[in-house]
């Protein structure tokens, strides 16, 4: 029981235990746990037994060969997790020991790295949505959509939210989660139904929309200014890169998820959300703020800022209770954006639309299948297949593809597919030709 | 130029550092895409695109140059002993990064056919179990973000049990004075009203104090174990009881686990549901203020309640696989993936090589530096608690403040000798507090030379206090104006003719 357990991790040897336990003036480890209740300490416990690196290696490296990965696979899944293509730069700079083994940068003489970083960020992401001051980074795109609407409860003091049905519905019950807990009530309406009256704190959207369409956000706005409500828009960044900014439509609130900009899908996170807003709700925020000031000799540094919003001093009566959140993340957006400059963003997302509208048009041409999108959309269709969902990706998978979401339980036999950069003409070409395929088959 | 102002201008834009629409110059980029290679379609109207796009324009170096020597400006574990109390800022093996790296791991899509993605879901399935195992809890999910969201979860879970069982007038959530700042928030957010119940002298919960608040509107309490002061309380049980006794469920905040690791089980001595902090008790890079995960683990009463996705097992052997699910009247979804799950394969790969002799020996170290250091320490720096720590001490600058020097003062002394100062005014019951948590990585000679650090302070406290009040003296910047940031908010760049200031 008290034998010790050498280990790389660990760099006490055992003489220097038995030092350090008699300047504390006990006789072995298990001593200092005596605060514990005699019958609850030391209970049986199973775990598999320790690995050595080179078996760690091993044992989990087989576990991830378990896994189909996009790219090995022509994957066409998108639905708010998108793969576009990362810079070697970005994994480089944030895996350098400084900015990943830090912690929030609560001193600041000491963070300036991680302080800049985050204030770039901030800077980055105002500049691409439109939008006058930003945070540094939420739990993901969802939880920023709701944190949003929070706010907008707060800044007009109403406690009634209306959301497009167009919404990612992950983030729609995400918004459940968050809200009614605090007596909001969420209305779900489609776009061309927007009822709203002084009672309302906020219409939802999002840019591009769960189907890859462009929503009329001025429109939205108008409607939403002319009773006092906000709007707040959930816009995906890469759209960014050649769409009008949701900012110069209006928008009051404008979050998202930063992944398809420079992070991995890593089967869902580590992401982070992002949150702007216009300046006079600043203090209304949620999260952690980076501002810029000087120091006594006048020279230009950075802090965490406007902290009375914050749990760790006005505690229940907090804007939000996040704390720690996702700064690494941020700081790899920020990387990514600084790499792609605006040629490189726009290039990205107009490869995507291209390639999709290429897709579209190939896919609604096989007999039997229909696109269902009109207006103008980015990188994401809908299909109404021949086959239900499940047999058509199947089908797929066999063929060496993965295929777009299964949306059936809203859209008859419907797929959303989505191509981004990262697919070839090649596959998409062997896409269609499974498809249609499938189609045949008995 | 001459030769000397051109040293000068290069030692310049060294020690001032410039952001990146200094360095732009239009027409670089760090990045080339290939060209499309599809018939060129039709582009929307005009008026839904945008015209400019003003983000900088840098080359692949520049930015290469540019957050490397930013990075230069931070303290970080992997340069710095980084005692920062209740974030257990421990080594971060690198295998760890190298697994999560993986394309099996890092390129999978959340919405993939669950077929294609049985490796990640066993990960997470044998990690629900290691984590059950180590709190003693019969269940658990993944899917908080951070511990802030594993709190928000645990009491929408208490508020979801509470009106299932016709109590909705259940309002009242009690906080000790100790606490975190985000247990109060949490409650709030989940439509509770917070009611703050007081320490004793000692550091553990007034009993008596608690017995008074706990009535038939109570929904629970939330606890830290040990406390942000670094002590176990001894009555942890009989907390648990009077709080059961009224009705009520308890909420542990697992922040301070690394003390526990393979010393007792949560589930024994009474919690309903607690949150663990991987990025602090296993490990996981901490990256500047996140990624983390605040999985919970919870009792029987709640497995109902708890959101989704759970991972579960279905059929033997060749059978197997693995399902993500969601729990009967589950709380919802706190976020559109599945959890941090970059971290929780960091997690999982320290778990395995730990093994529980390992991690028992990982508290074991932690506990014993924390002790080291309070021994080492006491006659310098008050110690408002005397008695055993566990994982952290928390010591009050008092003594020091009669000399005109603060606790802030102290921590930014600690900067010119190399050290990441300690949290500091944290918890709000200890005056002047310098909460330091060395972890169980930390060598002996460390710890050593950190006390000496802290023995020049406290001689320089008495002979020069001005040396303190200055400092940090050798960093990129000094003291901030932060009254100045606050009240005149520069929150992002802008271009020089809209600059306000």
């Amino acid at each position: 029981m008290t034998e010790s357990f050498p280990h790389s991790y660990f760099p006490h040897t055992e003489s220097q235990r038995r030092e350090m336990l008699a300047v504390v003036g006990v006789d072995s480890v298990d001593a200092l746990f005596a605060d514990i209740p005699q019958q609850f300490r030391n209970p049986d416990f199973v775990l598999p037994p320790a690995l050595t690196e080179l078996e760690l290696g091993r044992e989990l490296g087989a576990l991830a060969r378990k896994n189909a990965v996009p790219g090995e696979y022509a994957s066409f899944l998108g639905a708010g997790v998108y793969r576009h293509f990362i810079p070697s730069v970005v994994p480089a700079m944030i895996s350098r020991g400084e900015f990943l083994t830090s912690y929030t940068p609560y001193q600041p003489e000491v963070s300036q790295g991680t302080l800049q970083a985050t204030y770039e960020f901030q800077s980055l992401i105002c500049l691409l949505t439109g939008m006058e001051a930003a945070n540094a980074g939420m739990y993901d795109g969802a939880s920023a959509m709701a944190e949003a609407a929070l706010m907008a409860c707060r800044v007009t003091d109403r406690d009634r939210v209306l959301v497009l049905d167009t919404v990612n519905p992950r983030y729609r019950a995400v918004l459940d989660t968050y809200l009614l807990p605090q007596g909001i009530t969420i209305t779900t309406v489609a776009p061309d139904k927007v009822s709203v009256n002084d009672t309302t704190a906020c219409v939802l959207a999002q840019y591009p929309n769960f189907n890859g369409g462009i929503e009329a956000l001025g429109d939205l706005a108008d409607s939403a200014h002319q009773v006092g409500a906000l709007l707040a828009v959930s816009a995906n960044p890469v759209a960014l890169g050649m769409f009008k900014a949701p900012g110069d439509c209006g928008a009051d609130i404008v979050t998202g998820e930063t992944q398809p900009v420079g992070v991995s899908m890593s089967f869902g996170g580590p992401f982070v959300g992002y949150f702007t807003c216009k300046n006079d709700y600043i203090r209304q925020m949620p999260g952690r703020i980076v501002g810029r000031t000087v120091d006594h000799d006048d020279r230009i540094g950075y802090v965490l800022t406007l902290q009375t919003r914050e749990q760790h001093i006005r505690r229940e009566r907090a804007t939000s209770n996040i704390c720690t959140s996702e700064a690494l993340i941020a700081t790899g957006t920020a990387v990514c954006l600084a790499a792609l400059g605006p040629g490189g963003l726009r290039q990205m997302a107009e490869l995507s639309y291209q390639k999709a509208h290429y897709a579209a048009t190939v896919i609604g041409a096989i007999s039997g299948y229909e696109v269902l999108n009109d207006g103008t959309w980015f990188h994401e269709f809908v299909v109404k297949c021949p086959k239900p969902p499940n047999e058509t990706t199947q089908g797929l998978l066999e063929r060496g593809i993965i295929g777009g979401l299964d949306i059936s339980s809203s859209v008859p036999n419907g797929m959303l597919f989505c191509v981004t950069e990262m697919n070839t003409r090649s596959e998409i070409d062997a896409l269609a030709e499974a498809l249609g395929q499938i189609a045949k088959a008995v | 130029m001459s030769t000397e102002s051109v040293a000068v201008k290069a030692q310049q834009a060294l020690k001032v550092h410039q952001t990146l629409w200094d360095i732009s110059v239009p027409g670089r980029s760090g990045v080339r895409l290939p060209d499309s290679d599809v018939p060129t379609q039709p582009m929307p109207d005009a008026a839904l695109l945008r015209s400019e796009l003003p983000l900088p324009e840098l080359s692949e170096l520049d930015v290469v140059r540019h957050f490397t020597r930013l990075s230069q400006k931070n303290f970080s574990v992997d340069t710095n002993f980084y005692p920062l109390g209740s974030c257990t800022m421990k080594y971060n093996p690198k295998i760890n990064d190298v697994i999560a790296s993986m394309p099996g791991f890092s390129g999978i899509h959340p919405l993939q056919p669950e077929s294609t993605v049985q490796g990640a879901l066993e990960l997470m399935y044998n990690l629900q179990g290691i984590l059950q195992e180590i709190t003693g809890m019969p269940a658990s999910t993944l899917a908080p973000l951070a511990g802030a969201h594993g709190e928000l979860s645990g009491v929408l879970m208490i508020r979801a049990y509470h009106e299932r069982n016709g109590n909705p007038e259940r309002k009242v959530m009690l906080i000790p004075d100790s606490a975190h700042g985000t247990n109060p928030a949490s409650a709030s957010m989940a439509g509770f009203d917070v009611v703050t119940v007081p320490s004793d002298a000692q550091g553990n919960m007034d009993l008596k104090a608690l017995e008074a608040v706990a009535d038939d509107k109570l929904a629970g309490l939330m606890i830290t174990l040990p406390s942000t002061i670094g002590l176990f309380d001894p009555g942890i049980v009989e907390v648990c009881e009077i709080v059961h006794k009224a009705g009520g469920l308890v909420y542990g905040d697992g922040a301070n686990m690394n003390a526990l690791l393979g010393r007792v089980k949560l589930n024994d001595l009474g919690f309903d549901v607690v949150h663990l902090n991987l990025h602090k008790t296993t490990s996981t890079p901490h990256g500047g203020g996140g990624p983390g995960a605040g999985p919970i683990c919870v009792g029987e009463k709640l497995i109902p309640f708890m959101p989704s996705p759970v991972v579960e097992r279905h059929g033997e052997d060749e059978q197997t696989n693995f399902k993500l699910t969601s729990p009967p009247n589950t709380i919802g979804t706190l976020s559109a993936g599945h959890g941090n799950f970059g971290v929780l394969v960091r997690s999982y790969a320290y778990l395995r090589a730990l093994g529980i002799d390992g991690l028992r020996q990982a508290s074991g170290d932690a506990v014993l530096n924390a002790n080291y250091l309070l021994k080492r320490l006491q006659h310098l720096y008050y110690l408002p608690y005397d008695r055993m720590c566990m994982h952290e001490v928390v010591f009050s600058g008092r003594w020091q403040k009669a000399q005109g020097v603060k606790a802030l003062d102290i921590s930014k002394r600690l900067i010119d000798y190399g050290v990441h100062p300690p949290t500091m005014y944290f918890p709000m019951i200890v005056e002047e507090a310098l909460m330091i948590e060395p972890t169980e990585t930390e060598s002996k000679e460390t710890l050593d030379v950190f006390v000496a650090a802290m023995e020049t302070i406290a001689e320089e406290s008495s002979q020069t206090p001005e040396v303190l009040t200055e400092a940090p003296h050798h960093t990129p910047v000094g003291r901030l104006d932060e009254a100045r940031a606050s009240r005149q908010p520069n929150v992002r760049w802008r271009p020089l003719e809209t600059q306000q200031s």
